[in-house]
């Protein structure tokens, strides 16, 4: 386990009643909480309780046990999108305190309300998560999440303030200045997305900061999938321990599930949420350990309750207890989405496997791209990685011999035929917010 | 000698960018070879004080490195280059690339030549008497 800057490592909670609860007091309450939900959904959200009918149910009472959710209708983002604005908000819009919506990139933009106690649950889940991740009152918190209707910036900020940390609401953007504040302020705790963390990691260098007698200790990223591997880079280059946090806007925004500091998988909060997990293709629910699409239901949510969302993330459950002692089940971090999973000439391969791929090799930078295009009909794939001062000889077989080994990884591993370009540093663009790794051409949205 | 060499990607622009940095600093360029593959390409070149200049290239983000590289006069007549290749290859020594240009004067020949084993070249080639040009001399 890492002590990395004398972290202590013994497991302190937020709230200790809902997170070491018993099993069986976990199961009645969620069953009680789910009725609640079910009820609300059945007489307040039309487009639900259009599809229970068509599922034949014939009220919202005909839910006997737990185990009776797995034959409730799943609820899809097209079925928030078909709600726009705000068909799926079950309260009256004078109880609605705020509005949030989700990039309207793939298509219309989902909106989400929040009621009064909406937030303050939302708050409560945040600073459960923050405090996963070793976050104290004493620390400095940085959030460069975007604040706005993006639920990152402003989710992190309640939580923060609600466990008593101090607040440094910089929202996305204006790396330079997140660098001198990170400095100058001795910020203690950075909240951003993992590929923002590393363009700042990047900036800083050559800015030549140096790190050290700071007291920069923790990374809280999420809003987008990362590899181990990416991981172990950002910590290779900031001075922190980095933790992986879950969240979207549809189910509350970040603080559905965050990582303890065993740092292995996400506990869920079950007392808010019931996380399943589905085979995408035919919605049967899968076993523990069995990789599939996230699904969640939400049991509090009073604004914009969701029965069975299905969040397109690729996951699964793990049910052995986690060492931490908090008894909330636990998701395996998501490194992939049912829609990002690239199709090459009949081969499945999502982007986190060619990152894992690409960021074993010594001296790759974390900055790639991959540009898939179809040509006389076939699917071609090539990935964009930039030369460093580290992979770089004035011996053209030196970078001629590592694109040979990676396109044999690629094709070993992930059976990918592919071509590399080797592009100048600092070509590739860097994100301030989830960054593009693929480009599309076979798309229209992607062609540039 | 320290020579520098600089990755290109392969998009047009790419050599002018560095030709044009060197340019506005005022480097001049005694020597160089462009070697190129299907999709990038290294540029190698001799300069006056070449520890200042790659600093400023790296300053600008290119991807740069020094590099110890031999530099020999050899005689401007046939079998000028054959005898010092002949005297590497006589000590088992291979030769990773090579490239010539004239003398400032114009009265003879040099060849860069980069080594696998740098120190042993070095010596082999003193012992045989062959001058070798240092970084001042240019």
């Amino acid at each position: 386990m890492d002590t990395k800057r004398g972290q202590e490592v013994s497991p302190t909670y937020w709230d200790e009643h809902a997170e070491i609860i018993h099993e069986e007091n976990l199961r009645k309450l969620q069953f009680n909480r789910l009725q609640k939900t079910v009820n609300k959904a059945w007489y307040h959200l039309p487009y639900y309780r259009r599809k229970m009918g068509e599922a034949g149910f014939r009220n919202s009472n005909d839910l006997r046990s737990l185990s009776d959710l797995s034959r409730l209708p799943f609820t899809t983002k097209q079925d928030l999108r078909e709600a726009y604005p705000f068909g799926a908000i079950a309260e009256p819009m004078k109880n609605i305190v705020r509005i949030h919506s989700s990039s309207g990139t793939t298509g219309t933009a989902t909106v989400v309300g929040y009621t009064h106690n909406d937030i303050i649950t939302w708050s409560e889940l945040m600073a459960r998560t923050l405090v996963g991740g070793g976050v104290n009152e004493d620390d400095r918190i940085q959030v460069a999440f975007g604040y706005g209707l993006f639920t990152g910036g402003l989710g992190v900020h309640y939580g923060a303030e609600k466990l008593g940390a101090t607040v440094i609401p910089m929202s996305s953007g204006n790396t330079l200045r997140q660098i001198q504040i990170l400095r100058d302020f001795n910020i203690s705790v950075l909240c951003c997305t993992p590929s923002y963390a590393l363009y700042l990691a990047e900036v800083a260098r050559d800015s030549h900061i140096d790190w050290e007698n700071t007291h920069f200790r923790i990374g809280i990223f999420g809003a987008e999938p990362w590899s181990e591997e990416m991981r172990a880079e950002i910590e290779r280059q900031l001075p922190i321990l980095a933790y992986d946090i879950y969240g979207l806007s549809e189910v509350i925004g970040p603080g559905v599930a965050f990582e303890c500091e065993i740092r292995n998988g996400l506990h869920v909060s079950e007392d808010h949420f019931i996380a399943e997990v589905i085979d995408p293709a035919s919605g049967d629910v899968l076993p523990p350990g069995e990789k599939g699409e996230l699904t969640f239901t939400t049991l509090t949510k009073e604004g914009t309750p969701v029965i069975r969302y299905r969040t397109g993330d690729i996951s699964s459950l793990i049910s052995t207890p986690c060492s931490c002692g908090r008894t909330m089940s636990r998701i395996q971090r998501v490194a992939s989405r049912t829609d990002d999973m690239l199709i090459i000439r009949g081969v499945n391969v999502y982007p986190s496997q060619i990152e894992s791929v690409l960021l074993r090799f010594e001296g790759i930078e974390p900055h790639y791209q991959i540009i898939v295009s179809r040509e006389h009909y076939m699917d071609t794939v090539d990935i964009h990685v930039e030369v460093s001062n580290n992979i770089f000889s004035d011996e053209v077989k030196t970078l001629e011999n590592l694109k040979k080994k990676i396109l044999e990884a690629l094709k070993g591993e992930l059976n990918l035929a592919c071509t590399v370009k080797f592009l100048e540093p600092k070509s590739i663009t860097r994100s301030e917010g989830k960054a593009k790794r693929v480009i599309d051409m076979r798309k229209k949205e992607d062609v540039p | 000698m320290k020579q520098i060499s600089v990755f290109l990607e392969n998009r047009p622009g790419s050599l002018f960018s560095v030709l044009d940095r060197l340019r506005e600093w005022e480097v001049n360029l005694r020597a160089l070879s462009l070697a190129d593959t299907a999709d990038f390409g290294v540029l190698r070149f001799i300069v006056k004080k070449p520890e200042k200049v790659i600093e400023l290239l790296k300053r600008d983000n290119f991807t740069a490195t020094l590099t110890e590289v031999l530099t020999v006069g050899i005689a401007d007549q046939p079998g000028g280059l054959s005898s010092v290749v002949g005297i590497l290859t006589g000590e088992g020594l291979s030769i990773e690339y090579l490239y010539a240009f004239v003398s400032p004067e114009g009265k003879g020949a040099y060849v860069v030549l980069r080594v696998e084993d740098y120190d042993k070249a070095r010596i082999v080639l003193e012992s045989a008497g062959i001058p070798l040009l240092g970084d001042l001399s240019l």
